[in-house]
């Protein structure tokens, strides 16, 4: 049985709800099960904010991730305050913008990810979809079709290229970050 | 013997109602009906809804599709009948304390809304069914059992209340102007919007007890001496109005209905398909 | 043809479900974590020529449900504990008045504000007694966001059946938590319709009730004119004074329920045939609890779950006949103890009950009632 226990974190307003919403999705689109649920606090913007999503091929029951096998962070808060509970041998990929502990124990893959949706893109709106081709570039836990197809079923009408592109990005920082 | 306007829109059955003798709430009941009469509504379309309160046992007695419900929120109840059914012709019959103090919140977002519902305000000062309470519109030095050293809080002027709001239509009459309640609860049902009209009620039996205003008789001398028509009140010096109050017709400015607003929402995304 | 699978949210199943049940009217007001049923139903509502308002306050979308039931028309609102303890007033209305609606709860952390974004199961015992006075309550409780569609639709048939409010008391984890679901077709659906009156209006007496006990009711504006009241009222629905009636009445409130009682309860039990140990847990709780079974049935311990999803009436005869069986039953649940206080009525002498028990606003994991499960064995 393959399963996933997949946590998104990063401050409010960086679009993880939607990413976890287009993994979810990009699950079912390959006849997966997948569950999302979110944190949050009360503000709608700048506050910690974690998404998380479970895909597996049988039925999930318990809806929240417990033994996270991979962890984005996308803020140095979001790392600190989550990486705790990513299992031992999880990955962790994290923006280039977080410094990661030296005595780091866990797979680390760290890419660019906001600061290429703003240089690269030019759209800070875009990062959770350079995420996202991140993750499944790095991981290959779903097919970058699949998810492809999930993020142009939820992306407002004419910024389809944009995500396109958006996704591309990341799936090759995904890749090279393999190397 | 009851009158024909009586045997018509009054279960008869259900009489004599439960209001005390000298109580001014059967003259402004029997002006509504008359209203309703003139206006040519059907009864079956109309609903009565009330709060709760010596005014709200009114509907019990009409013969119309009648709802009594809880403390001050009839006019939420309203809104539900008047948004699911906007044909249904809606008439709240309040209190002055189920209207402005528990009922405060709803009277004032009806208002703004502009809603289809003709609001009638059975004002006696007092909380009466519990005994003789003060309430929102006891005037300022009066006496209730929950006020014995005078009531210290200031008073509502409800119509001023209401068209503040947005109420697109407001108006006063008393029990002893009956005829004028009867033409101004007629025009208040002619407005499309939101309409209250204030009724000046009299209760002898704790207000005026309380507060030495002699017997219902006396009571109803005070409203027609001290009732001055806002036409006649626009002649008058400021010193003629000392201790006076005014009656007749406030507001009326018809504005777009809150349920055909609605519609209009409706009959877009019906074309739209 | 069946519809697609697709990724849904618990409350937006709950106004699938209701659209598709019948609703077309909803009063309510913004309140976390309920506030997508209202958003949903805004956008949803007139499409099929329905109404959204959004009132004033709390009692006032409780009083506008009722208000347009008696129009006819099917009716939804939705809020969580604050709101729900707002509600209260006119919910009972609607129990002595027979309106039929639906209420949903979305369980939130309390008391008063508390948490308003996390998970809690703290409004068991006021979806029961809420209100004051007796009288009869229903209260379904969905643990999966497919579920939440099912059971929202029941809660219209069964409010429509009955003449009576329903309550749909979801938990912000169900409420919020996106998961596949697959929505049955429209034919697939059962819907049941208030029975209104076959005579005419001269011979209508609105709270005459039939062999079932319930009274069919006609639609204001439809020349029934008739009266209603929150007073306790005789058969004409007029208020009576007699001790004899406020008697009748009340009681046949609650025996409308208690003789249909097998209609309306439902559970689910699994592993519970060779069970030693129960695990009795509901709403989101009941995925822990099953995954903790999960786990320790890998390990040879011999435990069941049982889930109510009729929370009230409580599915007693069933939990009864369990208690008989095994060692001991763990209430499972996001409170300090609530529907293990009906066990506990129930099974006191039969068996030993245990609890498992939280009220940080996080859900209860698998492991926390996996080991109350081994410390009891």
């Amino acid at each position: 049985m393959e399963k996933y226990e997949v946590r998104l974190s990063g401050s409010g307003g960086q679009g993880l709800l939607l990413a976890g919403i287009i993994l979810a999705e990009a699950a079912i689109t390959e006849g997966k099960n997948a569950v999302q649920t979110q944190s949050y606090g009360p503000e709608a913007r700048g506050g910690a904010s974690k998404s998380e999503v479970l895909i597996s091929d049988e039925a999930i029951d318990f809806p929240k991730v417990r033994n996270c096998d991979i962890l984005l962070a996308l803020t140095q808060k979001a790392y600190e305050q989550y990486n705790e509970g990513l299992k031992e041998d999880g990955i962790l990929i994290v923006d280039s913008s977080v410094a990661v502990d030296k005595n780091e124990t866990h797979k680390v893959y760290s890419a660019p990810i906001t600061e290429s949706a703003v240089v690269n893109l030019g759209k800070p709106m875009v990062t959770n979809i350079v995420a996202l081709g991140t993750i499944i570039g790095i991981t290959n836990m779903l097919t970058k079709e699949a998810l492809e197809q999930a993020v142009l079923k939820r992306v407002p009408k004419g910024t389809e290229d944009l995500n396109r592109r958006a996704l591309s990005l990341g799936y090759e920082m995904g890749e090279n970050a393999k190397i | 013997m009851p009158s024909t306007l009586v045997e018509k829109y009054f279960r008869t059955e259900k009489l004599p109602q439960i209001w005390c003798p000298g109580c001014g709430h059967g003259i402004i009941t029997r002006s509504i009906a008359s209203a309703i009469d003139q206006s040519g509504l059907d009864k079956d379309k109309v609903c009565i809804v009330s709060g709760i309160g010596c005014s709200s046992r009114a509907p019990g007695y009409m013969d119309f599709n009648t709802l009594h419900t809880t403390h001050g929120r009839a006019l939420a109840f309203a809104t539900g009948i008047k948004l699911a059914n906007p044909e249904i012709k809606v008439i709240v019959i309040t209190g002055d304390g189920d209207a402005t103090a528990i009922g405060g919140n709803h009277l004032i977002h009806a208002c703004r809304r502009n809603i289809g519902i003709t609001t009638i305000v059975y004002n006696n000062n007092i909380y009466g069914m519990t005994g003789g309470q003060y309430s929102p519109t006891t005037p300022k030095g009066d006496k209730g059992t929950t006020a014995p050293f005078g009531n210290i809080d200031k008073s509502f002027d409800i119509c001023s209340l209401a068209s503040a709001a947005g109420a697109t239509y407001t108006a006063r009459a008393t029990a002893y102007h009956a005829n004028l309640l009867t033409t101004l609860v007629k025009n208040a049902l002619a407005n499309d919007g939101f309409s209250l009209v204030e009724a000046v009620s009299a209760c002898p039996t704790y207000y005026g007890r309380k507060n030495k205003k002699g017997n219902a008789v006396e009571m109803m001398e005070w409203q027609k001496n001290n009732a001055v028509n806002v036409a006649a009140a626009s002649k008058m010096t400021q010193e003629q109005l000392e201790g006076k109050f005014l009656i007749g017709e406030f507001k009326n400015k018809p504005e777009p209905e809150y349920t055909s607003e609605y519609q209009k929402i409706i009959d877009k995304l019906a074309k739209g398909r | 043809m069946k519809k697609e699978p697709r990724l849904m949210q618990g409350n937006e199943a709950c106004v699938e479900g209701a659209i598709a049940a019948g609703m077309r009217f909803y009063a309510g007001y913004p309140i976390t974590p309920s506030t997508e049923i209202a958003e949903l139903s805004a956008e949803k509502l007139p499409y099929v020529g329905g109404r959204f308002i959004q009132m004033e306050d709390e009692i006032a979308g409780m009083a506008a449900t009722i208000g347009a039931a008696l129009t006819g028309v099917k009716c939804m609102t939705a809020t969580s504990g604050p709101g729900f303890s707002l509600k209260q007033e006119n919910i009972g209305y609607a129990a002595i008045a027979e309106i039929p609606c639906v209420i949903v709860d979305v369980q939130r952390g309390g008391p008063s504000t508390g948490q308003p974004t996390c998970p809690s199961q703290g409004d068991v015992m006021q979806a029961k007694w809420g209100t004051h006075g007796d009288h009869p309550v229903i209260a379904l409780t969905p643990s999966s966001v497919k579920e939440t569609f099912d059971l929202t639709v029941r809660c219209f048939n069964l409010a429509e059946k009955y003449r009576m409010p329903v309550i749909l008391l979801l938990d912000e984890v169900i409420g919020h938590m996106r998961e596949k679901v697959q929505l049955p077709e429209a034919s697939e659906i059962e819907i049941i319709d208030r029975k209104r009156p076959a005579c005419s209006s001269e011979e209508y007496l609105p709270f005459k009730p039939e062999e079932d006990l319930v009274p069919p009711m006609a639609d204001f504006g439809t020349g029934y004119r008739y009266h209603v009241t929150g007073l306790v009222h005789d058969e004409t629905g007029f208020p009576s004074n007699s001790t004899k009636v406020a008697d009748k009445l009340i009681r046949r409130l609650v025996d409308k329920i208690e003789m249909h009682k097998d209609d309306i309860i439902q559970w689910e039990e699994e592993n519970t045939e060779d069970a030693e140990i129960i695990i009795l847990s509901y709403g989101c709780v009941a995925r822990a609890a099953r995954t903790a079974m999960k786990a320790l049935r890998e390990k040879g311990v011999k435990v069941g779950l049982f889930r109510p999803i009729t929370i009230w009436p409580f599915p007693e005869e069933r939990v009864l006949e369990l208690a008989g069986k095994v060692k001991s039953i763990i209430v499972a649940e996001m409170n300090l103890g609530q529907l293990v206080l009906e066990v506990e009525r129930l099974c006191n002498n039969i068996t030993k009950i245990d609890r498992v028990n939280k009220v940080s606003g996080e859900i209860i994991y698998p492991e926390e009632i996996a080991a109350k499960v081994e410390e009891v064995l």
